[in-house]
């Protein structure tokens, strides 16, 4: 008797039929090797947790202080800025020598002029004290910069002469509560016409804006003088003839363009003064500590499967395969501490939106920390990869 | 007609192994764990390879596992030669011929039996039709599709070493290397475990070495290979009869050639006994969740 012998299972599946395609498992046994050791997990995702909100956070008020400091500049429509000669920033006003309107619109080139006065006066708030604010005068009617955002009253109510806008979120330190009320401003006695939600400024004092007259006036500034003049151009002008133009009728003054103005106040801000910088170190910090937790998580949890890593490769999984497996581990850590580092983030900030701090989320920051989020998991991976590509295959036989 | 090729008639070398030499270390710390190996594994049958510890059998078991590289000599599998492969190469070679059975099983703990299964053809990146059912095949080959979804944690030593066993299977190895294969088990589910690698074993176009120290494998061995002091001290297939085989030191210097010692006769002639009684020991052995056939 021939012995053709076979096994068979008392259930004995169906063979298969259709095209044969690739088993896909890594990502399968990242995930379980991931979510195995809960401890593990967890620590590593708040390392991450820890990063993405200090980064965000970080980056946040990064964004959050430029667009205070060139919240006016951004509002203000223009080509060119005449400024006096040094100024730093939008905020480090002084008066120009006067009659800078009437040089810029006989200019050839020119469509339009604006006129803005700025400057610091003295707040007094009405139960006493005093605190120091940046008055802003501009044409209310045919200027572009106007204030926005209000929230009580009108633009039309800041016509009445001696009427004001301040900011609520700087109630507290201008001593008002609601609008209708009053305050003194360089000894002269003026009215909130209106208040707006959101104005913050980066060095802290409150703008207080008012028409380009009573500016004038609160600033002791003669009817001629303003701080800056902004300069629209007619649609064919070429932008660099007119600034030469305008530098050699105007001496002592500086023609910035819009964007020259912008960068000179933010970098002044937050380069000079080194505000920035400690931003950005924050930043920077945070991913450190990111890429130490997560290497330190990752290279152990490697350690922890260990012998694991060596039975895939002595079964015949190229080196490549492993560290795909590593690497879908820290891609799958990078993407849940991603998630709840937003989440946690986007509540900071909410619950900051009514104080001093401007923190902002764009989605421009959104996808550069999921891009940071990913590749800090990655760097992170390489120690957990070095460690794997030692491993001996025959110590299998030995366990 | 000598009694190599008598033996061997229509049999395939799967493996080849010559003047295998290995030597770890080097100056006063030198070892030198085979001295000279020389050894054939043929399609169809179950070599056991035994022997004392530090005789060898492992680093032997991992050069022609392709896992180690020998110091010299040369090593051929399934028509590959290792010559000059690097890690990545040797690997390569694993994926597409060697399968392994481990003495601690070394399944994936995270991973069901059907997942290590398709585990390891997600390694060998073989592409096959219907992974999960493909899986289940080779658990059903072992007896375990009713376990594919069960933990390695809440299997039997049994068990597990089953699931090895399908996972080696999945791949379609030309070559399966057992380590132990039954040192972690008892009595029973050693047998069980060894009536499975036997019947493996029957496929014209796999060959099967298991090494190990337990002499209740003995019965479903088609040959046996003593190893002592890394060298070749027989190579001898049982008796006819299906008595216990007889360890023949006829070895010569080196243990080279010992196979072309070795040998009863036509290996279809002499197994005929030894399997009909494996088969009856191998169905006691899965608790009766095999059905065997028989072809007259």
């Amino acid at each position: 008797m021939q012995a053709n012998v076979d096994t068979m299972p008392p259930r004995a599946a169906k063979a298969p039929e259709g095209k044969p395609k690739t088993v896909k498992m890594a990502a399968k046994l990242a995930y379980r090797n991931l979510f195995h050791d809960r401890l593990s997990l967890v620590v590593t995702l708040t390392g991450i947790v820890f990063s993405v909100v200090l980064v965000a956070v970080q980056c946040g008020l990064y964004i959050g202080s430029e667009r205070m400091i060139a919240a006016m500049l951004d509002e203000s429509k223009g080509d060119l800025w005449v400024v006096p000669l040094g100024t730093k920033s939008f905020d480090d006003p002084s008066l120009l020598i006067g009659h800078e309107k009437y040089a810029v619109l006989s200019t050839p080139g020119v469509a339009d002029a604006e006129e803005l006065v700025v400057g610091f006066a003295a707040w007094r708030k009405p139960k006493g004290g005093t605190t120091a604010v940046l008055l802003v005068g501009s044409d209310h009617e045919n200027g572009t910069l106007k204030p926005w955002n209000i929230v009580q009253g009108s633009l039309a109510d800041l016509d009445a002469p001696f009427s004001v806008a301040v900011d609520d979120t700087y109630f507290a330190d201008l001593g008002v509560e609601k609008n209708g009320e009053t305050a003194e401003i360089n000894n002269t006695r003026v009215k909130i016409g209106a208040v707006t939600h959101g104005i913050r400024s980066f060095t802290t004092l409150p703008y207080v804006f008012t028409s380009l007259k009573q500016a004038r006036m609160l600033l002791d500034a003669a009817g001629n003088q303003a701080s800056y003049t902004l300069v629209r151009m007619q649609p064919d002008a070429d932008k660099e003839a007119v600034r030469a133009d305008l530098s050699a009728r105007l001496q002592d003054r500086e023609i910035l363009s819009q964007s020259e103005f912008r960068n000179r106040s933010v970098d002044y801000w937050l380069f000079q003064t080194g505000a920035g910088s400690a931003l950005i170190a924050g930043a920077a910090l945070g991913m450190i500590v990111g890429v130490v937790i997560v290497a330190q998580t990752l290279y152990s949890s490697t350690k922890d499967h260990l012998n694991e890593f060596a039975t895939l490769r002595a079964l015949g999984a190229s080196a490549g395969y492993i560290h795909k497996v590593i690497l879908i581990q820290a891609l799958l850590s990078a993407l849940l501490g991603y998630s709840v580092g937003m989440i946690l983030s986007l509540i900071v900030i909410w619950a900051s939106k009514d104080t001093n701090l401007l923190i902002v989320m764009t989605p421009g920051l959104a996808v550069l920390l999921f891009a940071l989020t990913i590749g800090m998991c990655v760097i992170a991976a390489i120690s957990a990869i070095f460690k794997v590509t030692r491993i001996d295959p025959a110590g299998v036989f030995s366990r | 007609m000598n009694e190599k090729a008598q033996d061997n008639a229509g049999r395939k070398t799967l493996l080849q192994a010559k003047g295998i030499v290995k030597v770890f270390g080097s100056g006063a710390g030198e070892v030198k764990p085979l001295k000279g190996i020389d050894v054939q594994l043929y399609s169809g049958e179950l070599t056991l390879l035994m022997g004392p510890s530090g005789s060898g059998k492992t680093t032997l078991l991992s050069i022609l596992g392709c896992i180690l590289s020998p110091t010299e000599g040369h090593l051929e599998v399934a028509g590959n030669s290792t010559e000059g492969l690097d890690a990545e190469g040797l690997a390569n070679l694993r994926r597409r011929h060697v399968g392994f059975v481990f003495q601690g099983y070394n399944l994936f703990p995270t991973m069901t039996a059907s997942e290590n299964v398709m585990l390891a053809l997600d390694v060998r990146a073989k592409p096959v039709v219907d992974p999960p059912t493909h899986a289940l095949n080779a658990l059903a080959a072992v007896g375990l599709a009713h376990r594919a979804k069960a933990f390695p944690a809440k299997l039997s030593g049994g068990e597990k070493q089953r699931v090895a066993l399908a996972r080696a299977l999945a791949g379609a190895p030309s070559v399966i290397l057992a380590d132990e294969p039954t040192a972690a088990l008892d009595a029973e589910n050693g047998r069980a475990v060894m009536a499975l690698l036997s019947e493996v074993a029957k496929d014209p176009n796999r060959a099967v070495l298991a090494v190990t120290h337990d002499h209740r494998t003995l019965p479903y061995a088609d040959r046996i290979i003593r190893i002592e002091d890394g060298r070749i001290h027989s190579d001898e297939r049982p008796k006819k009869d299906g008595s216990p085989p007889t360890y023949a030191s006829h070895a010569g210097e080196g243990g080279h050639e010992s196979h072309a010692h070795a040998g009863p006769a036509s290996h279809a002639s002499h197994s005929e006994p030894a399997k009909a009684n494996r088969t009856t020991t191998s169905e006691k052995a899965l608790g009766g969740r095999y059905r065997i056939r028989r072809h007259a």
